[in-house]
């Protein structure tokens, strides 16, 4: 009761912020202005909105693939004490906070990334440390999925006579496949609302990037630089830029969900 | 020959990239944190985590920011965990699981569990700073990460009262024992490890979080002298060393030492209590 | 005090779908009615009936009545806390609260408003002395209840319940989920009960009915709705049945 409140509440009052300017401005405008000048009514979030969605996926094509498979190695190949290890130590990852890996990612990756492709902040750095920080939530969750898989099926499997891979392959992973989806979504979502770690290393220039060497600015990173001194319209646009967020990571909650559905039915 | 060739090789590589996986997940952590620990160790001492900043944190220590951390985190766990308790014990014994109320929550828990912290930020601005007329302040961000927290406590704590076995419940309603002393004799000490953990969930998101912090609670690393003062979290001064401060790389570097001790403390602090816990109760 | 309990015209429905229905079944006071029949005949859903424990499933309702020492158990007046107070029910699993021993037998106690502390220990221990537990536990009082091996478990339950005082009790296979030799010191310990309360027991073991039951009501599935078919004295049932089905059940060829 309470969190529908609170939801509604959210939604109500960042859009109750947002409301005027896209009422006076139309929608189009969001997208479709010379730029990002919000004191002198340019409100293109496109760029940025870019920003997010580049990072995002490039930080989930590196640990997806990566997380499933620490997570098979944890079920199926380590010996079962280290792999209770593995997992405790992916549970305190998870925990670790943005502004850590962001300040790591500033300090560490950043220089080395300067060096190779120049100049170092970037969509690169960004999409590097974002995929650190979805990394645990997606081994975690992929984790549980494979272990909802039912005994029955992998000695099925193992019956025939199947090797470890082709039953990873064969069985576990398609038995667990939505659960894995669900995780994968729910990590895109993490991804697409981070905000230290990307704010930290990407630059922050709005533009969209022609390379992954170049700087961009994220939705989310764009809120928190200006967020501290807007005023009137420009601080209305950064709630657009909330709003559209959250829309973006609800969006991602129900297809978890409608996935996580189809899982519960078979 | 070969079709038993093929599948052997094949499992190999597989187990090479799987092996190969997990290695670099691990390499790569122990980097990180092993970095920290470079950069940071040599500088936490007990004047560091007593002394106020000084030169804009590149001297100094971190002390009036961690009393208004922990002041953010204990207005939080003050709001967050009655209410996330209740509601909890609301969803979990008077709705039944998949009744339309229930699922009406349990939906919108999820997607509050899914919003960008940023945007927690963006609403305890307006709610808490502006339209309650707090400003920046201990108690803005304190509510605003009672706020993003509170999600994570109620799913927890629904999932772990919903795991009490029905043959406890049952049986205590057949001896006559009324719904208010089950809820508070049985189920909430049975569920108390799943509870537990549920808190140190939240604990951990609202020490973690940065980024709805600035602008609710805001910058001021002086020691506040009310919750209606604004006070820097910790997570917020590491930021606005390594972006803002030239040269305070090395003070970042301590504090988020600091911060990530403080966080494996209270999980380790937490598995411990809950390892005596279970001894307690016997379970079998 | 034992009271006599009957069941007029009961039958249950979940969400529609009959489990049983149409049963008339007389419990004298102090007798042992043993309840027998295949599985999902509807035995544990007729015991929950008696006390109304049908109410925890939502959806599920009741026609006829229960009458306790001929009030309706439904009826207006009736609190239904005291009434599960009067008619203590023991579940196939043992049910100990996850808490100390003592504290098993404290909390209801407590509930049902026994103020006096050296009153709800006297309670206490008297109820562990009657399921033969007494010597067993007093010096551990304070363990943790689920420490106990299963048979020992299952009787702090039924002391659990004995502790209040019933005037019933229900108990639905109380031994099924216990090794031959703690089943067999809950058969005694039911049987030796004695006419201090009128008890009825679900069981799935006929041997067990015959050596304890003073009255025997075979339950069967007739056109999907579980139905009683046959009561009568033990001996007549066993020796001389009149349903077909009870005839074949009792002589071990179905069910
Ligand atoms: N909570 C419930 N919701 C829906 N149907 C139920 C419920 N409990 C029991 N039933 C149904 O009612 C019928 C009778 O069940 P009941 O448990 O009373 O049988 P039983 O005779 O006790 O069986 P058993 O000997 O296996 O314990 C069954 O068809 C069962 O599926
Ligand atoms: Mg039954």
């Amino acid at each position: 009761m309470l969190s529908a409140v609170i939801v509604l509440a959210i939604f109500g009052l960042v859009l109750a912020e947002a409301a005027p300017l896209i009422a006076r401005v139309g929608p189009a405008a969001f997208f479709t202005d010379a730029g990002w000048q919000p004191t002198s009514g340019r409100f293109n979030l496109s760029p940025m909105l870019w920003g997010t969605l580049l990072t995002a996926a490039g930080a989930l094509l590196l640990a997806g693939p990566v997380g499933v498979l620490t997570a098979v190695h944890g079920r199926f190949y380590a010996p079962p004490a280290w792999a209770r290890v593995q997992r405790r130590v992916v549970e305190l990852l998870a925990g670790i906070p943005s502004v850590v890996y962001g300040f790591w990612g500033l300090t560490v990756l950043v220089p080395l990334i300067a060096r190779l492709a120049p100049p170092g902040p970037s969509l690169l750095a960004g999409i590097l440390v974002l995929a650190l920080m979805i990394l645990p939530t997606v081994t975690l969750l992929a984790d549980a999925a494979l272990a909802a898989v039912p005994a029955e099926q992998l000695q099925g499997a193992a019956a025939l006579g199947l090797g470890r891979w082709a039953t990873v392959r064969g069985v576990a992973l398609p038995a667990a496949r939505a659960g894995i989806g669900t995780g994968v979504l729910l990590a895109l979502g993490r991804a697409v609302g981070e905000t230290m770690a990307v704010l930290m290393v990407c630059g922050n220039v709005v533009q969209v990037p022609e390379s992954l060497a170049d700087p961009v600015r994220t939705l989310a990173a764009n809120v928190a630089l200006e967020m501290a001194y807007a005023m009137g319209d420009h601080r209305a646009a950064l709630f657009v830029a909330g709003a559209l967020l959250t829309a973006l990571a609800a969006l991602l909650v129900a297809l978890a969900a409608v996935v996580g559905r189809r899982h519960a039915h078979g | 020959m070969r079709t038993a060739e093929r599948p052997r090789w094949r499992g190999l590589a597989a187990a090479g990239v799987v092996h190969g996986a997990a290695l670099a997940v691990l390499g790569a952590f122990a980097w990180i944190l092993g970095d920290l620990l470079v950069a940071g160790l040599g500088q936490v001492d007990w004047a560091f985590l007593t002394a106020p900043p000084q030169d804009a944190g590149r001297a100094g220590g971190v002390g009036p920011i961690l009393a208004s951390t922990g002041i953010l985190l204990a207005i939080c766990l003050v709001v967050a965990v009655p209410l996330g308790l209740g509601a909890a014990i609301f969803l979990a014994e008077f709705t039944p699981a998949e009744g339309r109320l229930g699922r009406l929550v349990r939906r919108s828990l999820d997607v509050l569990a899914g919003v960008p912290s940023i945007v927690f930020g963006l609403f305890g601005n307006v709610l808490f700073c502006k339209t309650l007329g707090l400003g920046f302040s201990l108690l803005s961000g304190g509510l605003t990460l009672a706020c993003m927290a509170l999600p994570l406590i109620i799913r927890t704590a629904e999932a772990s009262l919903r795991a009490v076995p029905p043959g406890l419940r049952q049986s205590a309603v057949a001896l006559g024992m009324s719904r208010t002393s089950v809820v508070r004799h049985l189920l909430l000490p049975a569920a108390a490890p799943g509870l537990l953990a549920g808190f140190v969930l939240g604990v951990g998101r609202a020490l973690a979080e940065t980024a709805a912090l600035i602008f609710t609670s805001g910058y001021v690393d002086r020691l506040p002298e009310s919750i209606l003062d604004s006070g820097r979290a910790l997570s917020v001064h590491i930021y606005d060393l390594s972006m803002n401060v030239p040269g305070g790389d090395h003070r970042a570097a301590a504090s988020a030492l600091v911060l990530v001790v403080a966080l494996l403390a209270i999980n380790g602090a937490s598995a411990l209590a809950m390892g005596r816990f279970g001894r307690r109760l016997g379970a079998r | 005090m034992s009271l006599r309990l009957e069941a007029v015209g009961l039958g249950l429905a979940y969400r529609g779908r009959a489990a049983f229905a149409g049963v008339d079944l007389a419990m004298e006071p102090g007798t042992l009615t043993a309840v027998v029949g295949p599985s999902g005949c509807g035995k544990t859903s007729f015991l929950a009936c008696l006390n109304r424990l049908d109410e925890l499933v939502p959806g599920a309702a009741v026609q006829g009545r229960v009458l306790l020492d001929g009030a309706d158990v439904r009826g207006p007046a009736v609190d239904v806390v005291g009434l599960r107070r009067r008619v203590g029910m023991i579940f196939q699993r043992p049910t100990p609260f996850p808490l100390s021993i003592r504290r098993n037998l404290d909390l209801p106690l407590r509930e049902h408003g026994v103020r006096d502390r050296a009153e709800r220990a006297a309670r206490a221990e008297a109820a562990l002395r009657d399921v033969g537990l007494w010597a067993e536990v007093k010096d551990r009082l304070d363990r943790p209840a689920l420490a106990l091996s299963g048979g020992q478990q299952q009787r702090l339950c039924i002391a659990r319940a004995l502790a209040l005082r019933p005037e019933v009790l229900l108990l639905d296979e109380p031994c099924s989920a216990l090794d031959p030799l703690a089943s067999g010191v809950v058969e005694d310990l039911v049987r030796d009960l004695g006419a201090r309360f009128t008890r009825v027991v679900v069981t799935h073991n006929l041997a067990q009915a015959r050596r304890i039951a003073d009255q025997v009501a075979v339950f069967w599935v007739r056109d999907g709705v579980g139905r009683l078919v046959e009561v009568g004295p033990t001996a007549a049932i066993f020796e001389d049945p009149q349903d077909p089905d009870t005839a074949a059940y009792v002589r071990g060829i179905r069910g």
